[in-house]
């Protein structure tokens, strides 16, 4: 949109047409938007979606797709949509909980501020960072372990759990939780203490409050922020790349091997019907939570 | 048209020129010269009139343009000033930190303009793939390149790299002396490669040269992939990506990598150690090639004679990579000993991956690979 383009638009706008209908341009203001949704969004998802179904040699196949029932394709969707289901339920639970302690908290407390500002920081601190600040406190050489191991702790007798798909849970939970604060701490903050006062002034409990005034008006917008954590586990790549990066236990890495190996095995058409597979389960993970939402928000 | 037959015959008289110079300052050399359309063709600097009128010619050129040279690697920043400095011909350094992969896009597309670089400096990989982009050439030291490491018709030579090692840093894990001993109690958790084998070139030939170690051949990789997979099934094998920090912090103590590359974590970790089983000296080299559209063709190939010198190949060794005549100077006392003597020791004849081996040891890991070691 260029801004000598406004006001010719104004004075088309109020101008009557050709038999007298009024010609409305009030949809001009939403082209930045589609414009952005276009190229951002539909355009590589077009592209990606079209390169899947090309052959090394430039026609068109289905092989792409049928690669994808290779076993170990099958075993890394499998974890990744495990460990993105397991870090979303228990980042949004514990983000929740600790979102709820700030916000029974003084509103322009201290701990409210220093949480929020955290929050802020972590949740971005993803990758190689992230994976990097592991490995120097509680890996296998790591400062703390050395610690604890001096102490009769060994943690790690039983196999180095931090480099396995469960310890790639718990280094995801530390962006996590920190964005589950950050996006649900808004819902949080709608809830009215008089609402609870009129709870209890007429009779009810706490139970009775959470299950059917606070619980009903949070829970379309928890399910809401889990989905977001799904999501942003699924695509994670850098954090599990340098944590784990033999086999390739992620989807993501999968396209990454499939893009851009070195050694001869890339195969461009494959890693995009890995992305297509990735773009398939987000849609069905969103669909239910589309027809979840529908039942949440359905007043009790 | 006119302007182009003038400019043409100026050309021409330029080279006539340049022909009468390079035979006036060839002393002893005969009459001998290089024209620019000879050097464009030449394959030795025999059939262009020896090496005084390579030089001459060469400099009468006095450009030549290199890409993807980064000072600090192999010493390329002493290479590039001794040879501007011995032949006063200006370089022009593109790109320095590009890929393979952009060198030979570099080609493509500067096509016959005079910015296309004269000379590659490629992985393998590379210049297996783009053979129809190259000049040949064979330098005069051809015959001290094993066969095993040049085209036969000198499309491409490779020209310095190194062994697959096993580093360890000694204050962190015993010492290594045959690669069964990684499966001890003692490298619990600590062995790394460099990167997954089924991506990067570096992993792959760790895999195979623990093929070898364990008796297994360059054709069949399945001996390296089992013993990765008892590495692991001893709870010895690190899934964790070997970088210089994870090195430095102690979480990769054991890591197979390039000897050369592995002998730089020396300077971060005073007691990392470079180790090469015997029988298994699995070499990787990189290669040079000439672009056949070079623009400056004579001083083009007078690079790769410099390069190829005892002077080009000594500057490579105190960079720590391993020169190509290294074997054949040993024995004819050329070498820098004392750069030599900061090599990781090897012994034993050096084998290389053909391309149809890459290929079978990369089918059979992208198959295997994850189930062996999960």
């Amino acid at each position: 949109m260029t801004v000598a383009g406004i006001p010719a638009v104004a004075t088309r706008a109020g101008r009557p047409l050709l038999g007298g209908r009024r010609f409305s341009l009030d949809w001009l203001g939403t082209v930045p938007f589609f414009a952005y949704v276009v190229s951002f969004l539909l355009l590589p998802s077009a592209i990606i979606a079209i390169g899947a179904f090309e052959s090394a040699s430039g026609g068109i196949t289905l092989d792409n797709f049928s690669h994808l029932s290779r076993s170990y394709i099958v075993k890394t969707t499998i974890d990744t949509t495990t460990l993105s289901a397991v870090t979303a339920l228990v980042g949004a639970a514990m983000g929740a909980l600790l979102s709820y302690a700030i916000v029974t908290g003084s509103p322009n407390g201290v701990l409210r501020r220093v949480v929020v500002s955290a929050s802020g920081v972590l949740a971005q601190f993803g990758g190689v960072t992230l994976a990097f600040a592991f490995i120097a406190s509680i890996g296998p050489a790591g400062f703390v372990y050395l610690f604890a191991q001096s102490h009769g702790l060994d943690y790690y007798a039983h196999g180095i759990w931090l480099f396995t798909v469960p310890g790639l849970a718990v280094v995801y939970l530390y962006f996590q939780i920190p964005l589950m604060v950050l996006v649900f701490l808004p819902a949080l903050d709608g809830i009215k203490p008089q609402w609870r006062e009129a709870t209890e002034s007429l009779g009810g409990t706490t139970w009775q409050y959470w299950r059917y005034v606070a619980g009903p008006i949070l829970f379309p917008a928890f399910l809401g922020a889990t989905l977001l954590l799904f999501a942003n586990a699924f695509s994670a790549y850098a954090t599990a790349n340098a944590l784990i990066n033999q086999g390739a236990p992620m989807l993501s890495q999968q396209i990454s091997n499939a893009l851009s190996s070195e050694v001869g095995a890339a195969e461009p058409g494959f890693a995009k019907s890995i992305a297509v597979e990735m773009i398939i389960i987000v849609t069905l993970v969103t669909v239910g939570y589309t027809l979840l939402q529908r039942r949440a928000s359905r007043w009790l | 048209m006119k302007l182009g037959s003038l400019t043409r015959h100026l050309g021409l008289a330029a080279v006539a020129l340049l022909a009468i110079a390079a035979c006036g300052s060839s002393p002893g050399g005969g009459s001998a010269s290089c024209s620019e359309s000879a050097a464009k063709t030449t394959t030795s600097a025999a059939s262009c009139g020896g090496m005084d009128a390579l030089v001459a010619a060469a400099k009468a050129e006095g450009k030549l343009n290199v890409i993807a040279l980064p000072r600090d690697w192999a010493n390329y920043g002493a290479i590039l000033d001794a040879f501007a400095a011995k032949y006063s011909i200006k370089i022009t350094s593109d790109n320095p930190d590009g890929s393979s992969q952009d060198e030979v896009n570099a080609v493509q597309q500067l096509g016959t303009t005079s910015r296309a670089p004269d000379v590659l400096d490629v992985g393998m990989a590379v210049a297996l793939a783009n053979t129809q982009l190259f000049a040949p050439y064979k330098v005069s030291t051809w015959g001290d390149i094993l066969d095993s490491q040049k085209e036969p018709t000198g499309i491409w030579f490779q020209d310095y790299g190194g062994f697959m090692s096993i580093g360890y840093d000694s204050s962190k894990v015993p010492t290594i002396s045959s690669i069964d001993d990684l499966m001890g109690s003692a490298f619990k958790g600590k062995v790394a490669l460099n990167g997954d084998p089924t991506k990067a070139n570096a992993a792959l030939n760790g895999v195979m040269m623990a093929n070898l170690a364990k008796g297994g051949t360059l054709d069949d990789i399945t001996k390296g992939v089992d013993f990765f997979h008892n590495l692991k099934q001893a709870g010895n094998f690190t899934p964790v990506q070997a970088t210089t920090a994870t090195v430095k912090n102690g979480t990769t103590p054991v890591v197979f990598d390039w000897d050369y590359l592995s002998a730089a974590h020396g300077t971060d970790v005073p007691s990392w150690k470079v180790f090469v089983p015997n029988g298994a000296i699995l070499g990787g080299y990189y290669a040079q090639a000439i672009n056949k559209n070079a623009p400056h063709p004579a001083a083009a190939r007078l690079w790769e004679e410099y390069l190829y010198s005892n002077d080009g190949q000594n500057l490579w060794l105190a960079g720590l990579a391993r020169p190509v005549r290294q074997a054949a100077m040993e024995k004819a006392g050329t070498i820098d000993k004392a750069a030599a003597a900061k090599l990781p020791p090897v012994n034993g004849t050096p084998k290389f991956m053909s391309d149809a081996q890459a290929t079978a040891a990369k089918n059979y890991l992208v198959a295997h690979w994850l189930a062996a070691i999960s």
